[in-house]
């Protein structure tokens, strides 16, 4: 799964190393000056926070060569290199790096973290879900991953299922968003703790969703018989 | 055949689909309010888009010789934005006016604490305002969140001859066949139901109660399913005064039960004369 598959980005030092890699010396020195002046003057953050693709440049983060496939052993069948936009990116990196550099917390990074994201453009709200597992926000920040999983939008929807939302968000909420994915065909390799998470409940609506596109003669994704834990008779 | 859409988005649709609809017999319809793909992000928004479709809409369609009413309500995937929460309070003074025939589209969307809430104030809502209730069911858990639908329509008090849950499919419509509500299918490409198995359903549910819509909006959909579906009903072999009933006397009944329905044909006058709507006409510079 995709905690198994990036080990190297759930640390702020594995994304600044990342970064570095991505985005070359130019990007990394813009990056230094930034979070040093977010660090004496939080309201910065709001400057730079839009800038960050054109600075740092917008490509996957690891590109799929990169990544360590002997990670994804318990990873649903079509686990193997998320589609463009659903794995961190460079801009996401940056994003974070920029965030985690305001000198607040809890409630108050929270409500710094609420602010970018509802002022930003998708690139920018992106940014924000996906720092928060990196942030120490508590579980602040959950009104933001309802908002996004509120969105049809599957960056959005798979930048909010994040570490973040395995760790905090309630099981009904959960759920529903797994549901969303398989609705939206966003690779459940996208969703964080999928393995950890999935339960009896979600086995059930992953049923009912496969006779529900069986009558209406529709394919059924291979990912929802992961959830399911069987595979169909052929 | 004359045909009544019980259920289509027209903001999203542009004036040649006004156009084809009415060529294809298409001369009455009503727009539910519901959510825009970008979130609204306060209560003045809502006032704007029930304005549109009190104002401006009806007046577009009326240029294309169509009947315009609506239904407002807070739709249930907004209804969990707090922001927006305060649309509840707003309601009762549009569902007073003329061009509203029901309280709508309603319902769950993810069947949360927040939805449960909206869900029975709005049926309450209809009760008090005298109106029918357009409940639309879930896209995802269809079946768990049609039952809890039903729970809830039950639990209002309302009648359920007053009550259309729409977006049905094969196994969620004979859940709702013996409870007395009317039954809404959306046929509508790739996501909902396609014209041959919308007449499948039709020869199981018989054609009472039943309500055909596109549900056309801003997504991928067709906003002449209904005419598509009429074609497949008679090449099916169903009588003509079936399809009349689904396609014209049923919708006319749900939303007649309102007392507002007004279904004289508008005034004729064809877009390039320019009859104009608060100053402005639908010719562009005009």
């Amino acid at each position: 799964m995709l905690t198994a598959r990036a080990p190297r980005i759930s640390t702020l030092a594995g994304l600044r190393e990342a970064l570095t890699r991505r985005a070359g010396p130019e990007a990394a020195d813009w990056l230094a000056a930034a979070t040093r002046e977010i660090g004496a003057q939080p309201a910065a953050l709001h400057r730079h926070f839009p800038e960050a693709g054109r600075r740092c440049g917008r490509g996957a983060l690891e590109p799929a060569e990169e990544t360590d496939r002997a990670d994804q052993a318990d990873a649903p069948a079509e686990a193997d290199g998320l589609p463009a936009g659903l794995a961190w990116t460079v801009d996401d990196a940056a994003r974070a790096l920029l965030l985690a550099a305001v000198p607040l917390r809890g409630a108050e990074l929270a409500a710094r973290a609420s602010a970018v994201y509802h002022e930003g453009d998708a690139a920018e709200r992106r940014g924000v879900l996906r720092a928060l597992s990196l942030l120490d926000v508590g579980e602040h920040a959950l009104p933001l991953v309802r908002d996004a999983l509120r969105t049809d939008d599957a960056r959005l929807l798979a930048a909010a299922l994040g570490p973040y939302a395995a760790r905090n968000l309630d099981p009904h909420t959960w759920r529903h968003a797994v549901l969303k994915c398989l609705h939206r065909s966003i690779p459940l390799a996208a969703v964080d703790g999928v393995v950890r998470r999935r339960d009896g409940e979600l086995r059930r609506m992953a049923c009912d969703y496969a006779v529900e596109l069986t009558d209406a003669g529709r394919p059924v994704p291979s990912d929802l018989w992961f959830l399911t834990g069987h595979l169909p008779r052929s | 055949m004359r045909i009544f859409d019980p259920h289509i988005h027209l903001t999203s649709r542009t004036t040649d689909d006004y156009e084809a609809l009415r060529a294809a017999g298409v001369c009455a319809a009503v727009e539910p309010a519901f959510w825009l793909g970008q979130p609204r992000t306060s209560v003045g928004s809502f006032v704007d888009y029930f304005d549109t479709l009190l104002g401006w809409e009806p007046f577009r369609a009326a240029q294309f010789g169509i009947r315009h009413h609506c239904a407002l309500a807070l739709n249930p995937k907004e209804a969990n934005d707090p922001r927006c929460a305060g649309v509840l309070d707003l309601l009762p003074r549009y569902l007073a006016k003329d061009g509203v025939v029901a309280v709508g589209e309603i319902g769950y969307d993810t069947m949360t604490p927040e939805e449960d809430k909206a869900l029975a104030v709005q049926l309450e809502l209809a009760l008090a305002h005298g109106l029918p209730a357009l409940v639309h069911t879930p896209h995802r858990d269809k079946l768990a969140g049609t039952r809890r639908t039903l729970a809830a329509v039950r639990e209002s008090g309302i009648p359920p001859e007053r009550v259309l849950l729409d977006h049905l499919n094969e196994s969620t419509v004979r859940e709702v066949a013996p409870t007395g509500c009317w039954m809404g299918l959306s046929v509508y490409p790739h996501t909902k139901l396609d014209p041959e198995r919308t007449v499948r359903l039709l020869a199981e549910t018989g054609t009472d109660r039943v309500l055909i819509n596109s549900a056309a909006d801003w997504g991928r959909s067709d906003p002449l399913t209904t005419a598509r579906t009429a074609r497949a009903m008679l090449d099916a072999g169903f009588p003509e005064e079936r399809v009349e009933q689904v396609f014209w006397h049923n919708p006319v009944a749900f939303y007649g039960a309102s007392g507002r329905l007004d279904l004289s044909e508008p005034p004729p006058v064809a877009a390039e004369e320019g009859d104009r709507y608060l100053g402005s006409s639908l010719v562009r510079g005009g």
